[in-house]
């Protein structure tokens, strides 16, 4: 009975061991691509030219990676230090400046590269040979392998009992009447709790993600491409969501907004572009449609009185007992809309793009540095700014949200 | 410091057992559990129901997850206004009107909805403060009881159809324009315009509180009917004759700012005003009062008499001797401080007042206290000219009565005579709001707006105009009245290019009148009060009148007017759930007796434990039926010391009826009929009324006795500090000494914080929020109750509720009495969340819901509560609030409470009447604690404005602020202040260094660190009063301090 259960609990931690590895695992690669989704995805493909070059194959191309490494984080000083490859790169694509990432980390920057590095073309499946499977074969196939595994322990021990009880009958030791394995406790405890961890995880994977929509992307009453507005055409942000430097809300622009343009700009003739469904969109025919919102004829002055309001969709919900100012966060605060939004530049239609969740405030509060030293309103936090000349507080990290109360419950939910 | 006894319940006064069992409990019930004998099974709630439930809600919660997530809508303004950002509050002048009280104010307008009202800084007469029935005016906005169209005999009309059967009706009849004092100098044209076109037509003006007595005896006395301005922060010596002057008499928002300077103290010149207050039945200014002398309401023309008798050398007679001590001690100190004192009597006899300005006149009052160079425009009703036209209406010769405002059919004392008049009107029209008794009877309804939608002027003074401007466009087909009567009498113009007609030049165009309205106010220079001169004629003959008066019978009978309710409030959900600051009381109207009558009527005798109890822990009262003149009304009887004791009194404003309000319906009864008309005035004084015991009982939900805490730690005597004038003067220090000698075991009061805990220190860099209440310049009027109503949504729980202890108030004004019970001192403490800096719920919270900001706050989070309600039963201050219900309507499901809260609560949950709401606060789902959250939502607004601005925050340097939390700014008294500790120069630092000799927090000595501090009260009395409270309790007081100093040392 001894070596059994021996046996047993062998099997259970190592089986806890694996499935740990297997989902820990999992989380790191998705580092990487996250990353590169966030910061990189918006002007680079891995493996064709978009706004800057193809990244399949970098490290090969760049003879120093620690010259790479400080071109990510700041290119527009890397290229001041003459480096002839990085000029080269830069007069190929026209003299487009790249984004700075001066908040990324070396490992940040290598989970990226090694992102970019493993990345392998999604091909059709039919692949035969020995390369090794795409991410999402290689888990059935460590599901498949646990599972042979399991029905070896599983037989291995039926026969170790098997042969236990032969030689005990042998050797005359009367044994208990036999427990089929349906009936071994050992085997329901340890069926149940692998049924507990692995429905555990996944209610409460399922709980936490309830109500949150990443990547909300709902159809809007006009085709309004954030791309050709702010991307192509560079009109500022904050021309139509004013709101964001003065109030809590954004707020989507009235109509008077549209018009002040749109009275003039009746027809679209910029490059063409594309629903997510791959359809061509037809420029000219929405700005059709908000005259009609508008009730505008071309030539004749506009009377807003006989306009009727258009019904947005809101992508961006937060909950009733949250309190979010943009302005705060814009105006004190001195944060890019980009950093909550993403490239809203080169959205088509604008998908929501942070999941808005909690652990995702308190996290950029915890590594964001307030304008300590700029805004007057810190001067009153005299100890931190003497701990800052003297060095009891670390002054690469700076003073972050966290460290003035950011983190507070009651600075967001009153 | 040796503690003088203080007590807010007779139980807490004998230390009862059922006081000391309700002190244990949080709340005064049973938890919501239905148990009974017959076993887990039998019960109402068994064991199947709950596994049913449990496997429903699952469901349903698996159903409504896996839902699609609702999809919401932005929608956009089509052109927006250059002015408007949404989601940045605008800020509207205009003035708040009603029942005589005409009050400047600011309309707090968020996304087109006005949500909150403040004062308006910019008035010299209120200077910024509100009174609670201003701070509640804007729920009267969103009230689903508003009329919403015009009608004919009830039927909906247009306004076209209106006015055509109106102008047929009037037509060449002559019109009598009945109203309440009309203030608008504009509004006033109009009447004219109007009455002109109609010939023989007539205004007549009609007050529900009369303030006739007064204005006739100034034109007897003075030739001009008119009420001069009182100046009381000029007064070193003020003596009332029953005039509530800080709660409901004439001007209260002014008299209680004029009143906190005058109380103001400086402590290196320790110096104050003196009040002495002579009245019948308890009041609010009563209570204030540093002495108050109790008589029988028949009586107060014979001690106005004595007064000036005595004042003027001659011999004073009364017929009390203990009474005439006390008016010949009052009468020493007017003369000694002539010239800065002054007399006001809120009786509404002419012969009184007579003599009370023959008195000011020998005072040398006016010119100095009171001033004639401005005077009030607010009270013009003359009482015996409405009664003229009651006679006229029955004899039918009225043909047409145009009524805007006036409520006659309630209001006046012989509502029946009235109405059978009216009833004999053709053509009966009236403007009201509401489909009120008036206006039941009338045949055509034009309702008019609300002020918050209204255009218009008011000149409180001569020279002192206030503006209304539209906060939100109307929400029902209303019209205000003006209009009516300019179309009516063909002036082909609307009544907002009138008011702007009518101010065009006077007030420089079209720059002055944006001016104007962007200020809401236009002040005259100051001047320095002017006199008039004393017509003696009138003395004589109101003094034989006096003399002459008949004989009180053995019960009188006082009709006051509530702090809260007042005339109209009664609608008003806010102020029916106030509890009235005398009475603790809310929902209700009541008899209000003396404890002695207590004894011979209800046979309750207080200083006995099992009556005390039996009467204060049981919500049913005694009812008893007044009768006078054959009227009768029953009421529950309320004992309330500082109260005559053959006197009762009743509020008026009660006994409506759902039409106007679903709070008004069955609350109270309607006490107007007791009024009578005695010359030439109505006399809200009974001279003899008889009052039966019933063996009826109705619950009447006090709020008195709530969230008491008494404990070997601590109890609530403790949580209060008094002092007389002359204690202060003789040992300044006392409160200091007292407080270092208590801590001096932790190294005194400087380091109580570090070393009287185990737990760590924290730092509070940046800013630390503190408040200072000064107690000696509250006056209790709640203003700040329901401005933090208003400001933090706190919901409004009905009185079934109250009576379960389930109130919200986040802040509430103890009311706590001290020394004799027929005649008590009363102190009032506003009480709100502590925001200790070691605060006993934060660490009992299981899931961190509550805990401590960096800047000092306590934070609450609700959506991280579990509704445990360990907090609330750890809290000290007792200031932690529960959801038992769904009170505003906080979840999705539409009226799911409807068996839980009563239709009063579910009328808060209307989509019109939650209009109101803040929407940067909360509002906050059953089964979660709430508390004050120092206006949180004001604070960061206040930061973030200083940081867009890259400055520090200003905190009241140089009266600048940035932050004003929501009881501050509606205090007519500026006795609360709030702002940065850290910053040295900030008015709560400056407020806790000015007054250090007076600063004590409440239960200091359990180390919960309070980050609000009061200053003890001082009260202007000569004796000290140590020595005499001393021999009484002090045996007490050790049984207190001993267990205390064992769980001390444990």
């Amino acid at each position: 009975m001894i070596s059994h259960r021996s046996i047993t609990k062998t099997i259970l931690l190592s089986t806890i061991v694996f499935l740990s590895l297997f989902f820990g695992n999992i989380v790191n690669a998705q580092d990487g691509k996250a990353l590169f989704s966030q910061n990189c995805a918006a002007c680079h493909a891995i493996d064709k030219k978009l706004t800057g070059p193809a990244l399949l194959g970098v490290q090969d191309r760049w003879p120093d990676q620690k010259k790479l490494y400080s071109w990510i984080k700041n290119n527009q000083a890397f290229l001041k230090t003459g480096d002839p490859y990085a000029n080269n790169l830069y007069n190929e694509f026209n003299k487009t400046a790249m984004n700075l990432f001066p908040n990324l980390t070396d490992p940040e920057i290598g989970a990226i590269l090694k992102y970019i590095k493993e990345w392998k073309p999604a091909v059709a499946p039919a692949a035969a040979s020995g390369a090794p499977a795409p991410e999402g074969d290689s888990t059935l196939l460590f599901g498949i392998l646990t599972l042979i595994l399991a029905i070896i322990a599983f037989t291995l021990m039926q026969v170790n009992s098997n042969l236990r009880k032969l030689s005990d009958d042998k050797e005359g030791i009367l044994a208990p009447e036999p427990v089929p394995f349906w009936r071994n406790k050992a085997y329901i405890a340890f069926v149940t709790v692998i049924l507990f961890l692995v429905g555990g995880y996944y209610t409460t994977k399922g709980a936490i993600g309830l109500g949150r929509n990443k990547t909300y992307q709902p159809e809007q009453p006009i085709y309004f491409s954030h791309k050709v507005h702010s991307g192509v055409n560079q009109v500022s942000c904050l021309y139509c969501h004013g709101g964001a430097q003065d109030s809590k809300h954004a707020s989507i622009p009235s109509m008077n907004v549209c018009m002040n343009c749109h009275a003039a700009i009746n027809e679209y003739k910029g490059p063409k572009f594309y629903t997510e469904e791959g359809e061509e969109v037809n420029g000219t025919a929405q700005i059709q449609k908000l005259y009609e919102y508008a009730g505008f004829t071309a030539g004749k002055p506009w009377d807003p009185s006989k306009a009727k309001p258009i019904e947005w969709v809101k992508i961006h919900n937060l909950p009733d007992h949250v309190y979010f100012n943009h302005s705060q966060h814009i105006k004190a605060g001195k944060v890019q809309c980009q950093t909550c939004h993403g490239e809203i530049t080169n959205m088509d239609e604008v998908k929501q793009f942070a999941d808005l969740s909690m652990g995702w405030c308190i996290n950029c509060h915890r590594e964001t540095k307030v304008q300590f030293k700029e805004n007057g309103f810190y001067s009153i936090y005299e100890k931190y700014h003497e701990d800052l000349k003297n060095g009891k507080i670390d002054s690469t990290k700076g003073i972050t949200v966290e460290k003035i109360g950011g983190t507070e419950c009651q600075k967001c939910h009153y | 410091m040796e503690q003088k006894k203080y007590w807010q319940s007779f139980g807490e006064l004998n230390n009862s057992e059922a006081y000391q069992q309700s002190a244990k409990d949080e709340f005064g019930e049973e938890l919501p559990f239905e148990a009974d004998d017959k076993g887990f099974l039998e019960s109402k709630t068994p064991r199947r129901d709950f596994l049913k439930y449990v496997g429903f809600s699952t469901a349903a919660a698996a159903i409504a997850a896996s839902c699609e997530t609702p999809v919401k809508k932005a929608i956009p303004f089509v052109n927006k206004p250059e002015d408007i950002v949404p989601g940045v509050a605008n800020y509207y002048a205009t003035t708040y009107i009603q029942d005589g009280d005409v009050i400047s104010v600011l309309a707090k307008v968020r996304d087109g909805r006005p949500i909150k009202i403040e004062g308006n800084e910019l008035s010299p007469i209120t200077a910024g403060g509100t009174s609670a029935r201003v701070q509640a005016s804007v729920l009267d906005l969103y009230d689903t009881a508003r009329l919403r169209f015009p009608t004919i005999d009830t039927k909906e009309v247009t306004f076209e159809a209106i006015d055509k059967a109106v102008a047929e009706a009037i037509a060449g009849k002559p019109v009598v324009l009945l109203s309440n004092t009309i203030t608008s100098p504009s509004s006033k044209e109009v009447i004219d315009q109007f009455l002109a076109k109609y010939p023989g037509s007539k205004h007549v003006v009609y007050d529900a509180v009369s303030y006739s007595g007064i204005l006739l005896a100034n034109e007897a006395s003075y030739g001009k009917k008119v009420i001069p301005s009182y100046r009381f922060n000029n007064a070193r010596l003020i003596v009332s004759l029953g005039a509530d002057f800080l709660g409901t008499w004439l001007s209260p928002v002014e008299f209680a700012k004029q009143y906190s300077k005058g109380k103001k103290i400086n402590e290196q010149k320790p110096d104050m005003s003196k009040h002495i207050h002579f009245e019948s039945v308890a009041s609010l200014t009563g209570s204030n009062a540093d002495e108050r002398y109790l008589h029988r309401p028949s009586q107060t023309g014979a001690i106005a008499l004595a007064l000036l008798n005595s004042i003027s050398g001659k011999a004073a007679y009364l017929d009390d001797p203990k009474l005439l001590a006390n008016v010949a001690k009052t009468s020493t100190q007017l003369l000694a401080n002539k010239g800065q004192a002054i007399v006001v009597s809120g009786s509404n006899d002419v012969n009184v007042q007579i003599i009370v300005n023959a008195i000011n006149d020998a005072l040398q009052s006016n010119g100095n206290t009171i001033d004639w160079s401005s005077t009030y425009n607010t009270r013009q009703g003359i009482d015996s000219e409405f009664s003229k036209l009651v006679d006229d209406m029955n004899a039918g010769n009225v043909a047409a009565l145009c009524i805007v405002g006036a409520n006659p059919a309630y209001t006046w004392y012989d509502a029946d005579k009235f109405k059978a008049g009216l009833k004999k009107v053709k053509a009966s029209v009236s403007f009201n709001a509401k489909n009120d008794e008036t206006t039941q009877l009338c045949k055509y309804v034009i309702p008019d707006h609300h002020y918050l939608e209204s255009w218009g002027d008011a000149e409180v003074k001569p020279g002192y105009i206030s503006f209304l401007q539209p906060t939100i466009a109307p929400l029902f087909k209303t019209r205000q009245w003006q209009d009516s009567l300019l179309k009516w009498s063909a002036a082909n113009t609307e009544y907002v290019s009138f008011l702007k007609k009518y101010w065009g030049n006077k007030i420089g165009g079209e720059n002055g009148w944006n001016k104007a309205l962007q200020d809401g106010v236009i002040n005259p220079a100051t001047s320095n009060p002017s006199s008039a001169t004393l017509n003696n004629a009138a003395i004589a003959s109101a003094t034989t009148a006096i003399l002459a008066a008949k004989k009180a019978g053995k019960i009188e009978l006082v009709l006051y007017e509530k702090v809260s309710v007042g005339v109209n409030g009664a609608s008003n959900p806010w102020l029916q759930e106030l509890p009235d600051p005398v009475t603790r009381a809310t929902w209700d109207n009541y008899v209000i007796v003396s404890p002695a009558m207590a004894k011979t009527l209800l046979d309750i005798d207080l200083t006995n434990n099992g009556q005390a109890d039996a009467y204060e822990v049981q919500p049913p009262k005694k009812v008893v039926k007044v009768t006078v003149n054959g009227k009768s009304v029953s009421l529950p009887a309320l004992i309330i010391p500082g109260t005559e004791n053959n006197t009762i009194g009743i509020a008026i404003g009660y006994g409506r009826t759902k039409e106007i309000g679903k709070s008004a319906d069955e609350a109270g009864k309607n006490v107007f009929g007791f009024a009578s008309l005695s010359g030439d005035t109505v006399s809200y004084a009974v001279a003899d009324a008889t009052v039966e015991l019933t063996d009826e009982l109705y619950k009447v939900a006090l709020t008195q006795t709530h969230g008491t805490y008494n404990t070997a730690q601590g109890n609530r005597t403790e949580i209060m500090k008094e002092l007389t004038l002359a204690d202060f003067k003789a040992e300044p220090n006392e409160i200091l000494d007292d407080r270092e000698k208590e801590l001096a075991p932790y190294g005194g009061i400087a380091n109580y914080e570090k070393n009287g805990t185990i737990y760590p220190y924290f730092d509070k860099p940046g800013i630390k929020w503190g408040m200072s209440v000064d107690l000696n310049t509250c006056t209790g009027c709640a203003a700040c109750v329901v401005a933090c109503h208003a400001e933090n949504n706190v919901s409004v729980v009905g009185k079934p509720e109250v009576l379960r202890y389930h109130d919200m108030h986040w802040l509430r004004i103890d009311r706590y009495y001290t020394g004799d019970i027929e005649n008590p001192k009363v102190v009032f403490q506003p009480l709100m969340c502590q925001h200790c800096d070691n605060a006993p719920c934060e660490n009992v919270c299981p899931v961190a819901a509550t805990n401590h900001s960096s800047e000092g706050l306590n934070q609450m989070t609700y959506n991280r509560c579990i509704g445990t309600r360990y907090c609330a039963n750890n809290c000290p201050y007792k200031v932690r609030r529960f959801n038992w219900a769904d009170y505003t309507g906080a979840d999705s499901f539409p009226d799911n409470q409807t068996d839980i809260v009563n239709d009063v609560v579910l009328n808060m949950n209307d989509d019109l009447t939650r209009m109101v709401l803040n929407p940067d606060v909360t509002v906050r789902a059953r089964g979660v604690i709430e508390k004050c959250s120092f206006c949180v939502q004001r604070l960061q607004e206040g930061k973030l404005k200083a940081k867009k601005e890259s400055r520090p925050l200003k905190s009241g340097e140089n009266n600048e602020w940035d932050v004003k939390v929501a009881c501050q700014q509606a205090c007519p008294t500026d006795a609360i202040v709030f702002g940065n500790v850290n910053d040295k120069h900030s008015a709560i630092t400056m407020a806790r260094i000015d007054n250090s000799l007076r600063t004590f927090y409440s239960l200091e000595q359990l180390h919960v660190m309070p980050n609000v501090n009061y200053l003890a009260k001082v009260r202007n009395l000569d004796t000290q009063e140590k020595d005499e409270w001393l021999k009484d309790d002090k045996k007490e007081d050790k049984k207190v301090a001993e267990p205390a100093a064992a769980a001390e040392k444990k």
